[in-house]
């Protein structure tokens, strides 16, 4: 009976001074990293595949490349999108994460701010080949503009316009959209008795923050100042969040059911014909699981404002994909700056990119006849030439579900029927804004 | 009570009614888990077009359901059976004694219940990353750590139910088994427990269905190893689909020992209750 | 804290010196706190500390740019409070709105779980055929796993492909077009429903287990008075479950209001604003959009409102089990 009473008392105590440290304001960090652990490594790997499973089949004989490479061992743990942040997060916080991470490349700067990355720096770059083996784009989603990259591009996608074949012939329309007035009236066309123009993923704050963004820039709106203060309110920003909520609201050339999707559910809808149209990130994988050929779908650009769109409103994609990180209280630094390196070396691109279904972002791993399918070839030539990293500002994760919530909330109200205005629009980008602690 | 036809009629229109609010949730959950997938993502029907069983098969391979499954027995049981000791010692000792601070420990006891779970994520989250950093005990995405997560929600309750199922119980009995010469724990253990057993199993079933079902600190607490079914579930929604069929047939696999456990227990909780929350 | 202090060391260390009765005088006094000090100690570690951190976290500028090494998050006093009850200004606004959803939607919630937690247990009450069944079936909300069945409900609301619009639009014909419910206005009423579909099987178990306390005399005695049916209900039934409604009513009220898991998996990370009850609200101040000393502070707020409450029921219902402590 005394032993394990004292240990409770010792329990108590140890709570107690522990909440003591906690109000002295210091908790322990375990160190800044280094090399403790030379022949494991921990890594993150978000979901790519068609499911967690899937993406350890294909991980896992490239991992046991690496270790008979290396020598060092890889413990994989795939992580699904819900929880990555939040894992990503507490890892943060504790200082007890993994050595190596997937994240969404749209996080690095959020991340970044958190000084829980390792900072790519000129040696550490050239340890994995030098900045040069990455395509510009892919490379400028990797931090904010001026500091050393908080990871480098492992996957790229972009956004492109699927269009169904069959569905535009019968409408007798011959080729794709080029500009969102003949998105508009080709949606028209193709809108009725069951069917739609245009598939959205209204209930996805991701998907709605990513069209907001895109639309925005057509529209140069800003939603960050230079000096990274949140801006979602602007005359401009405005104009472009209504001109995706209209094609619900106005234009009707998309489902107002479409207002509660958030499971890929406009993919299916795409897939099985209900929507002629769909903007995506690299769909081929999904749309063949939902049973559709390649040939009986296009990919085209998503459209400008006008055919002559040239500067900064010539974008019509976010540079999307996922960057590799390596988590600063690793405890096998120089393993883990290996991992990427293997991670990014031409053969191992070719093979996960194939794999995935995405683009590579290192330039030389492009050519492969893998990626050379006419989508493929069409998304590569947006990320290489139209697309542009979202915001990298540290308020970066939280413009995406603030903006994209409040899209959410004017798809919902569009889908019930109730007029979205200019005002309404404002006043929902002016809530969501507020709701940062910056502004 | 004489029943008149009225009431007859009344009862079995209500209950009807009420029968069929439980229960649409899970007749939903069979028919679509017995659907192919493309019929599942279409317009609802109440029967199957076609009747297929491989989502009962497919949802062993998309996650690993049976390590979750196996996860999730240890934390419930787990946490049930500390909350469930710590409880009986805890209420024995209120109800049986008068001393200082009784009112303290009671009053603190009911005024945990009304915390919220939120509250305590991130400094419980910090507690066991800075034991773990001081002591060297893993806390942090260790069952351990879940277990002892998940006696917050379940002790406070626990506690309270007890004293009021213990304070049920006539005095004379373990004055007896004192006087016959059992310390207070043999009176303890001998007599109140086996008296106490419909109180304890109330009490029991309410610590193993919260630590079952729970999803936001498991969502950050675990990792692959140590993940609970309610996160696991979660793995049926991927980047590229979501398997309903596969949702709804991993969920009834995953309910059916909880609720049949629950049912056999029934008889137990009514009359633990009965004592228990009601006095 | 008091508890502690007031714990006196293991009776055994004290025994050796003063006489064999005293000894076990001092044993005796010393048993109660033997036997709480497992649950003090969890108490404790699982919540007065953590209650503690969250207190102080809420007095901190606590964003993405400290999260890493919290320590050195500056101090905001107030700061953060300040904030959240600001009603004029938006964050202000938006709790205060969510505060008064999550109360219209706990009074509704346990309300309507009530009521047909009463009535179920009130015709269940005498036997007849197939009571033990239909009693098993009502369990059955309870005893399933809150992810399993809150997503099943989800996938019953469904807008186009959802049971509920196909019931009550094409197959009933009560409602005019496919409403929705996961988003949008309607949003409140699918939580309420999802909510009362999940508590009141416990409400019915508590009162069922109350109506066994009731003498069976009673009802006799009021039957040769010739009182009907309802009247006994009335006069007999529904005074007899007072105690136990004071009861089964706070404890709703608390799982209600504090009730994180229904919404989250219900709507996701965002809800809609008709339905965005307080919990969620809260984790969204604090894990999206990475503020946790706002989060803390709007819990802290949350924790004294409800203490208040609580306080305030328990002593206008005067429950007197403590009374004699």
């Amino acid at each position: 009976m005394p032993n394990p009473k004292a240990r409770a008392l010792a329990v108590v105590a140890a709570a107690l001074a522990l909440t003591a440290t906690a109000c002295g304001g210091g908790t322990t960090i375990s160190g800044s990293g280094g090399n403790a652990h030379p022949r494991t490594l921990t890594y993150w790997a978000s979901n790519q595949g068609a499911s967690l499973a899937d993406d350890k089949r294909v991980l896992a004989p490239e991992l046991a490349k690496f270790q008979r490479q290396t020598g060092i061992k890889v413990k994989l743990e795939v992580i699904g999108w819900p929880d990555l942040l939040n894992r990503v997060l507490a890892a943060t916080i504790s200082g007890q994460g993994p050595d190596v991470l997937n994240i969404g490349n749209t996080w690095s700067a959020s991340l970044q701010a958190t000084g829980a990355l390792m900072p790519f720096d000129a040696g550490t770059l050239a340890a994995i080949g030098g900045r040069d083996r990455f395509a510009p784009a892919a490379l400028a989603a990797t931090g904010a503009a001026g500091r050393d990259p908080a990871a480098v591009p492992l996957y790229s996608l972009s956004y492109g316009l699927y269009w169904n074949r069959k569905l535009f012939r019968q409408a007798g329309i011959a080729r794709p959209p080029a500009t969102w007035d003949e998105l508009t009236a080709d949606g028209r066309k193709l809108t009725g008795a069951g069917h739609w123009g245009l598939a959205v993923e209204g209930a996805s704050f991701a998907e709605n923050a990513h069209h907001a963004f895109i639309l925005g820039q057509q529209h140069s709106a800003d939603f960050f100042t230079a000096d990274g203060r949140p801006r979602f309110n602007s005359p401009r920003a405005v104009a472009a969040v209504k001109q995706f909520v209209d094609f619900m609201a106005k234009d009707k050339i998309t489902a107002p059911g479409d207002a509660e999707y958030a499971a890929q559910q406009s993919v299916q809808d795409f897939a099985s014909g209900k929507a002629a149209m769909l903007m995506w990130q690299s769909a081929a994988s999904s749309l063949k699981a939902h049973g559709m050929r390649p040939d009986d779908y296009g990919v085209a650009p998503v459209p400008f404002q006008t055919a002559d769109a040239s500067g900064r409103t010539r974008v019509d994609s976010m540079v999307a994909g996922i960057n590799l990180a390596v988590f600063r209280n690793s405890q096998n630094h120089d393993g883990a700056v290996k991992f990427v390196k293997f991670m990014t070396s031409t053969t191992e691109q070719k093979t996960l990119n194939a794999a995935y279904g995405s683009i590579p972002p290192v330039t030389q791993a492009q050519g492969d006849p893998a990626f050379a399918s006419a989508d493929l070839t069409t998304l590569r030539e947006v990320l290489a030439r139209t697309a542009t990293p979202l915001p990298q500002v540290p308020d970066e994760s939280q413009f995406e579900t603030l903006v994209g919530t409040a899209v959410k909330d004017l798809f919902a109200d569009a889908a019930a029927g109730r007029p979205v205005t200019e005002a309404s629009v404002r006043a929902a980008l002016t809530k969501a804004q507020q709701q940062l602690p910056t502004s | 009570m004489r029943e008149t036809r009225a009431f007859v009629w009344t009862r079995r229109i209500v209950l009807t009614l009420l029968a069929a609010f439980a229960l649409t949730p899970v007749y939903v959950m069979l028919s679509a888990s017995l659907k192919p997938l493309a019929e599942v993502q279409g317009a609802f029907r109440w029967l199957p077009g076609r009747l297929t069983l491989r989502p009962y098969l497919d949802i062993w391979h998309t996650v690993p359901l049976a390590h979750y499954f196996v996860n999730s027995l240890i934390v419930a049981t787990g946490s049930t059976l500390a909350s469930v000791v710590v409880a009986v010692f805890a209420a024995y000792g209120v109800s049986r004694h008068r001393f200082r601070g009784r009112r303290l420990f009671t009053v603190t006891v009911l005024s945990t219940q009304m915390f919220p779970g939120i509250l305590f994520l991130l400094p419980m989250f910090l507690l066991f990353v800075n034991i773990g950093n001081a002591t060297g005990i893993a806390l942090y995405g260790s069952r351990g750590g879940l277990i002892l997560t998940y006696l917050t929600f379940s002790l406070p309750f626990s506690i309270w139910m007890l004293v009021g199922y213990l304070d049920s119980i006539p005095r004379d009995l373990d004055e007896a088994a004192l006087t016959d010469g059992c310390g207070p724990l043999g009176a303890l253990l001998r007599v109140v427990v086996p008296a106490a057993v419909p109180g304890i199993v109330a009490v029991a079933v309410y610590a193993f269905m919260t630590a079952w079902g729970e999803v936001l600190f498991a969502s950050v607490m675990t990792n692959d190893t140590t993940r609970t079914l309610a996160v696991g579930l979660q793995g049926y929604a991927t980047e590229t689909d979501v398997y309903w069929n596969q949702v709804m047939a991993a969920s009834l696999v995953v309910s059916v020992p909880v609720v049949a456990g629950f049912l056999l227990l029934q008889r137990y909780l009514v009359a633990g209750l009965t004592a228990g929350a009601v006095k | 804290m008091t508890v502690t202090t007031a714990a006196p060391p293991s009776p055994a260390a004290e025994a050796p010196a003063r006489g064999p009765r005293r000894a076990v005088r001092l044993r005796r006094a010393a048993l109660p706190y033997v036997l709480l000090l497992p649950a003090l100690v969890l108490e404790l570690l699982v919540h007065l500390v953590p209650m503690t951190v969250g207190a102080v976290m809420s007095f901190k500028e606590l964003t993405q740019f400290f999260v890493r090494d919290w320590g050195s998050a500056p101090w905001t006093g107030l700061g953060n409070y300040r904030v959240a009850v600001r009603f004029d200004a938006p964050v202000g606004q938006a709790l205060l709105h969510s505060f008064l959803i999550t109360c219209g939607f706990t009074v509704l919630s346990v309300g309507l779980s009530w009521l047909l937690g009463t009535a179920a247990a009130i015709l269940t009450q005498e036997r007849f055929r197939g009571r033990a069944l239909l009693r098993g079936v009502f369990l059955i909300p309870y005893a399933l796993p809150v992810y399993a069945a809150v997503i099943t409900w989800s996938f019953m609301f469904q807008r186009d492909n959802g049971l509920v619009n196909h019931l009550f639009h094409d197959q009933l014909h009560l409602a005019s077009g496919h409403p929705f419910w996961l988003i949008g206005g309607n949003s409140f009423a699918a939580l309420v429903t999802v909510s009362v579909w999940r508590s009141w099987p416990f409400a019915f178990l508590c009162l069922t287990a109350g109506l066994q306390n009731i003498p069976r005399e009673l009802y006799e005695a009021a039957a040769m008075d010739g009182a009907g049916i309802w009247q006994q209900i009335r006069r007999i039934t529904m005074p007899s479950l007072r105690p136990v409604n004071q009861v089964l009513v706070l404890v709703l009220f608390l799982w209600t209001f504090n009730d994180f898991n229904t919404p989250y998996v219900l709507f996701g990370k965002s809800a809609p604003d008709a339905a965005d009850v307080i919990s969620i609200h809260i984790y969204q101040s604090s894990f999206i959009t990475w503020n946790f000393g706002s989060g803390a502070a709007m819990s802290v707020l949350l924790l004294l409102f409800l203490l208040l409450v609580t306080a305030g029921y328990l002593i206008a219902t005067t429950r007197g089990r403590d009374a004699d402590a």
